[in-house]
This record gives structure tokens, C-alpha cells and sequence, in this order.
């Protein structure tokens, strides 16, 4: 997961590029004809100071590999974010970020 | 490699035929809103998400989203307000096989402003719907598709 977080007039503005599929779950493989099996993000949450900042949740209509932008009060240059996202699939990802 | 004309077409529809294809049964999971994400009508999952289908129309909803695109993978989408008691932000496609695409809570400190990229299976009207005081506002703007996004 790729995340920028800058600080400005006392708001973080955060960016984030998740790197996943996004499989719908309705496509087919066109060599094996079967269907491909959905594997998608389904929640996506940040963390800062122990809060959660914000908290996001995802259906299959989400374009592969997410991008997200959002902003909260707050926010501390030097200071870290943790971001998180689990899929439907149970994998989880986990991602520190400094803000700038 | 090159791609005939008829073989392109193929693969387009191939790639609708699977988006209309059912949905495979998927694993709820408790936090996440399933009834809602695996609803297939707008209405029903307006009455999943929130209890109630009444959308008020609203300009006070900053929805962007381009008119057309090109490529129905990956739709920019852009929802902000400046409304306060802000509790939630939604997106919903209707056209989609499950309307609804994401749904973003806004907490205390959230500023009531986020973008997103989306997929639209074909031409379809796109709807922010954001929860305030308890109430439902939305704005819808349809957006014209040139190749879908299903296929991926």
C-alpha cells in the first residue's frame, strides 16, 4: 500500500494506492471457463494517535487496485499513520506512514 | 500480438455477459455491510445501508464524476459538503450488478470529503448519498461509458 499524508492549516490530507486485484468474482477465465473467484477489499480503515480517522468499506465496484483520498482535523508532522485493509479472502495488509 | 475487430468485440461481450452472470454467494463477514454490498437493486441496498430508501435531492451534495469515460474500470469520483453532522458517505452505481460500490464513515475529525476510482459495468447513473443529521441527501449524475469496467 502505497500512502502520502501531509499536514496542512491543522488538516491531513492522505492518499492511498492499494496494490489488489479487486476480483468481482464474475469473471470468467477464458482458457478454463470458470470463474475466477472474487477477491476484493472490503475494509479499509486509518489509524492516528489510537483513533481511527477514518474507516471505509469497499464492494466489488471498486476499481483494481484503490485509490482513495481523505482528509481529518489533526495530525502532527513526523507523526505516524497506520492504515489496514483486510479482503473478503481474510488477507490483511498493514502500512505505517509518516505525515510530511 | 494484434486483436481483430471480431475478436475485440468478442471479448466485450463476454466481459457484459459475465457482469450480468449471478453473483457467486459470498462469505459474510461481520463488521462489513453484506446485505447491503450484495444487494442488486438501488433501493434495496439504500434500505440495507440505512434503513430507509428516502433520498432527499440535495446540492448541498458536491458529487464529480466525469460525463463520459473512456474506461469503465477505473471512473474518478469525488463527493464532498460542506453540511454539518456528517455520518456517512456512499456511492452507488445503479447500473451495476451490486449498486453499491463503497461506503466511507465519516467520524469526528473526518473532514466530509473523499475521491475514490469506481467501476461501471456499462452507462449508468452514479448517486453520493451522504448521511447527516440522521437524514439521507443525495446527487446523482449519470455518466456515459464508452468500455465497461466489469471485465476488469
Amino acid at each position: 500500500m502505497k500512502v502520502k499524508a501531509k499536514v496542512k492549516n491543522n488538516i491531513t490530507s492522505v492518499r492511498v494506492l492499494a496494490k489488489h486485484p479487486m476480483e468481482t468474482g464474475r469473471r470468467i477465465n477464458k482458457e478454463t471457463g470458470e470463474k475466477i473467484p472474487a477477491k476484493y477489499i472490503q475494509e479499509l480503515t486509518c489509524e492516528y494517535d489510537g483513533k481511527v480517522v477514518f474507516l471505509a468499506q469497499f464492494g466489488t465496484s471498486v476499481s483494481q487496485n484503490p485509490y482513495l483520498a481523505f482528509s481529518f482535523e489533526g495530525g502532527k508532522k513526523g507523526d505516524s499513520l497506520s492504515l489496514r485493509w483486510n479482503d473478503n479472502t481474510g488477507d490483511v495488509e498493514k502500512t505505517d506512514a509518516k505525515i510530511k | 500480438m494484434t486483436i481483430s475487430r471480431r475478436k475485440f468485440l468478442n471479448i466485450l461481450t463476454v466481459g457484459s455477459t459475465a457482469c450480468l452472470a449471478l453473483m457467486t454467494p459470498i462469505t459474510s463477514w461481520a463488521a462489513w455491510a453484506s446485505d447491503a454490498f450484495n444487494a442488486t437493486k438501488p433501493e434495496d441496498a439504500y434500505k440495507n445501508l440505512f434503513g430507509s430508501p428516502d433520498l432527499i435531492e440535495s446540492d448541498e451534495v458536491k458529487l464529480k464524476v466525469p460525463k463520459i469515460a473512456e474506461n469503465g474500470g477505473a471512473v474518478p469520483v469525488s463527493i464532498k459538503t460542506t453540511m454539518k453532522n456528517v455520518e456517512s458517505i456512499s456511492i452507488f452505481v445503479k447500473d451495476n450488478p451490486q449498486p453499491l460500490t463503497a461506503t466511507f464513515q465519516i467520524l469526528a475529525g473526518t473532514i466530509p470529503n473523499v475521491s475514490t476510482r469506481i467501476r461501471l459495468a456499462q452507462t449508468s447513473t452514479v448517486t453520493a448519498v451522504i448521511k447527516a443529521d440522521g437524514k439521507l441527501f443525495s446527487k446523482s449524475q449519470e455518466v456515459k461509458v464508452t468500455i465497461g469496467g466489469c471485465g476488469g
